[in-house]
């Protein structure tokens, strides 16, 4: 007879804390690395794909589980890699900072044929242009990411560095005679 | 009497103390300070007003390619907030009005408007001589913005966007900076000398434009005869006095005068507005005074040309526009021996590759500098002797700051108050290694900036996308909708 009640009881006893551990899971779930969201929030979200992952997540998933740098975002520039390093406690090395890329796509108006395919993959509306008429690079609003390159069929694309003015003029480095004449 | 004595030495020791870091450059002012203001500068057949000579946005021309017009005439109205217009330095005809080298180390273009000199040097009728001293404070400022006044001891800041900003918030003290520490410069101390009743007459008349009670005018202990110009011409204003400061570069730094003079201390992310002082260069005071009393917008000003390259440095008034070969030509310049050409001082100025630019409003000294005067020793691995922390006016350490921005740590060296940093010279100056100081804070503000620019860029493109994710969802819905 207490061999009955002690199988009963327990069977009960399980039972009720398999549910209230199945119910745990559902209601406190966590849904995601807390870490990796706080990094995707950082990141631009172009989804441009230009460190080589699929995507913005997908880059701060392999970020917080040690498989890229905090250089890995070239739209993010050097400001977000300095971020990313103080976020995540790791020091960033210096030269790999120094000159924050400006360049940006630029189209050869003699090559484009006015297919559209270059506005239609780039994230951040920075080509304007319509059918059978020449596109053209609102540099303000390029990022540099690429797709554009990619996408247009006469390669009449190409990134480059924008003309330098007196507003964005700005002094080289010092070069020491001991530091050897390093391109930079 | 001993004890008076004493006291007085105590006091001026306690002064002295105010004084924060700084050098005793050597002041190489003989050459230009003896001799009268040269006028009988030659008139251009061409001259180059570029759109932009002050800090702000540029002026937008009101004048058309093959259009005339006088001595004075507006060229280009300011727009914006903080700008201020241009006005033709001479009669003639416009006749074009292009991309231009501008006064600036790396000579790119500027948008310029260019006048061919008909010789007449017509100037339209003055207007009724009125007095200024009944006419609205506001009117005041209006009138020298609409000259086209900026701070002309160099950083070319609109003067009327600061008298109207001082009178707001209820400054108390105008300060004139007759410092001139720079070696080489004697374009105030002249003007000074020469002109000390027009100067004083323009302070009256600032002072009546901000409202404030009392002006001191400041002037290095190397200028007697400039000191003892200005207090006669000031002696029958009481609320104008005249201070004599130890020479002492960057004595002629803002924060380093108000330390001095007032006794506090601005802080770093405060301006001199906040301690209750305002400061304007006395080449400043001058332009006010021929614009509110003759009608004579900011068309001319004068300007030290010296160096060792110069056979006859002088200072000369010239019309704004003049190209800078033209004035060194006019002193006797000799090409084959400039190893440098500067605009400004020989501390702070910056090296232009050629003169073919244009004179502006800022551009107090042009110097042809002679092998021997530039000759510096070849640099050498920094020995941390801490001269140039002793020498940093602001209170930094610039061999820590310049290693960092040579490793690439910028943020490091911002922590190091890199943006208080005002590239005066002074450490690369006594520095015994020969280390281009100065250069690399340069470089690292240009990184800082360009870093700036690029994270603005970021958050308006990072709109821009998701922007286009929104739409893009918005048109399958629709789509979708349509299907069923």
């Amino acid at each position: 007879m207490y061999i009955v009640l002690a199988i009963f009881s327990l069977t009960a006893l399980g039972l009720t804390l398999g549910l209230v551990l199945a119910a745990a899971a559902r209601v406190l779930k966590v849904e995601s690395d807390p870490l990796v969201d706080e990094l995707e929030v950082m990141l631009p979200g172009f989804q441009c794909g230009q460190c080589g992952h699929p995507g913005c997540r997908p880059a701060v998933e392999a970020l917080a589980a040690g498989r890229a740098t905090v250089t890995l975002c070239p739209p993010g520039g050097p400001a977000l890699a300095q971020r990313l390093a103080d976020k995540l406690g790791v020091v960033v090395d210096g030269d790999s900072l120094a000159d924050p890329d400006d360049r940006v796509a630029w189209v050869r108006e003699e090559n484009c044929i006015g297919c559209t395919r270059c506005f239609k993959v780039c994230p951040t509306d920075a080509i304007v242009g319509a059918p059978k008429q020449i596109h053209t690079v609102l540099a303000e609003a390029c990022i540099a990411c690429g797709k554009c390159l990619e996408a247009c069929p006469t390669e009449c694309l190409q990134l480059q560095r924008p003309k330098t003015t007196l507003h964005t003029w700005r002094w080289p480095k010092p070069r020491l005679h001991w530091e050897g004449a390093r391109a930079c | 009497m001993l004890v008076q004595s004493l006291a007085e030495t105590v006091r001026k020791l306690g002064r002295e103390l105010r004084i924060r870091g700084g050098v005793h450059a050597e002041g190489r002012k003989t050459a230009t300070a003896g001799q009268p203001i040269a006028m009988a500068l030659p008139l251009p057949e061409r001259f180059y007003i570029p759109l932009q000579q002050h800090i702000g946005q540029p002026a937008e021309p009101v004048v058309g390619i093959g259009q005339r017009v006088r001595k004075g005439d507006l060229l280009a109205h300011s727009q914006g907030m903080l700008s201020a217009p241009v006005h033709a330095p001479t009669s003639g005809t416009v006749i074009d009005i292009t991309d231009h080298p501008a006064p600036h180390p790396s000579v790119l273009p500027i948008r310029t408007i260019i006048i061919e000199a008909d010789g007449l040097d017509e100037a339209p009728k003055p207007g009724v001589p009125i007095d200024p001293m009944r006419l609205d404070p506001g009117e005041i400022c209006a009138r020298i913005g609409a000259a086209g006044i900026v701070g002309m001891g160099g950083a070319a800041f609109p003067s009327a966007v600061k008298l109207e900003s001082a009178r707001q918030r209820r400054v108390h003290t105008l300060l004139i900076n007759g410092g001139e520490c720079e070696p080489y410069l004697t374009c105030d101390d002249r003007l000074m000398r020469e002109r000390g009743a027009e100067i004083v007459d323009g302070i009256r008349l600032m002072l009546h434009g901000m409202q404030a009670p009392r002006a001191v005018v400041v002037i290095e202990d190397n200028k007697p005869e400039a000191l003892r110009a200005m207090a006669d011409a000031a002696s029958p204003f009481p609320q104008i006095g005249v201070v004599e400061v130890p020479t002492r570069y960057p004595m002629g730094w803002e924060r380093q005068l108000i330390r001095y003079v007032i006794g506090k201390e601005v802080p770093a992310d405060k301006l001199a507005a906040d301690v209750g002082v305002l400061i304007h260069n006395v080449a400043t005071a001058y332009a006010v005074h021929r614009a509110i009393r003759h009608g004579e917008p900011l068309i001319r000003r004068v300007v030290t040309v010296s160096g060792g390259a110069v056979a006859q440095p002088v200072n000369v008034e010239a019309p704004l526009g003049t190209l800078l070969s033209e004035l060194l030509r006019f002193c006797g310049w000799d090409p084959a021996r400039t190893a440098r050409l500067v605009i400004g001082g020989p501390m702070m100025g910056e090296a232009i590759p050629h003169a073919d630019v244009p004179l502006v409003k800022g551009v107090n000294g042009l110097l042809a500098l002679s092998p021997e005067e530039v000759a510096s020793a070849e640099a050498q691995p920094c020995i941390r002797c801490g001269r140039c922390v002793t020498a940093c006016p602001v209170g930094l350490l610039p061999l820590e700051m310049a290693s960092r921005i040579r490793a690439g740590r910028f943020d490091g060296a911002v922590d190091y108050g890199l943006r208080d940093c005002i590239q005066c010279g002074s450490c690369a100056y006594v520095c015994p290694s020969n280390l281009p100081l100065v250069h690399y804070f340069k470089y690292g503000k240009g990184i800082l900036a360009a870093r700036q620019k690029l994270q603005e860029k970021t958050e308006k493109t990072r709109k821009l996308a998701e922007a286009r994710q929104s739409r893009i969802e918005r048109e399958k819905r629709e789509r979708k909708g349509a299907a069923v």
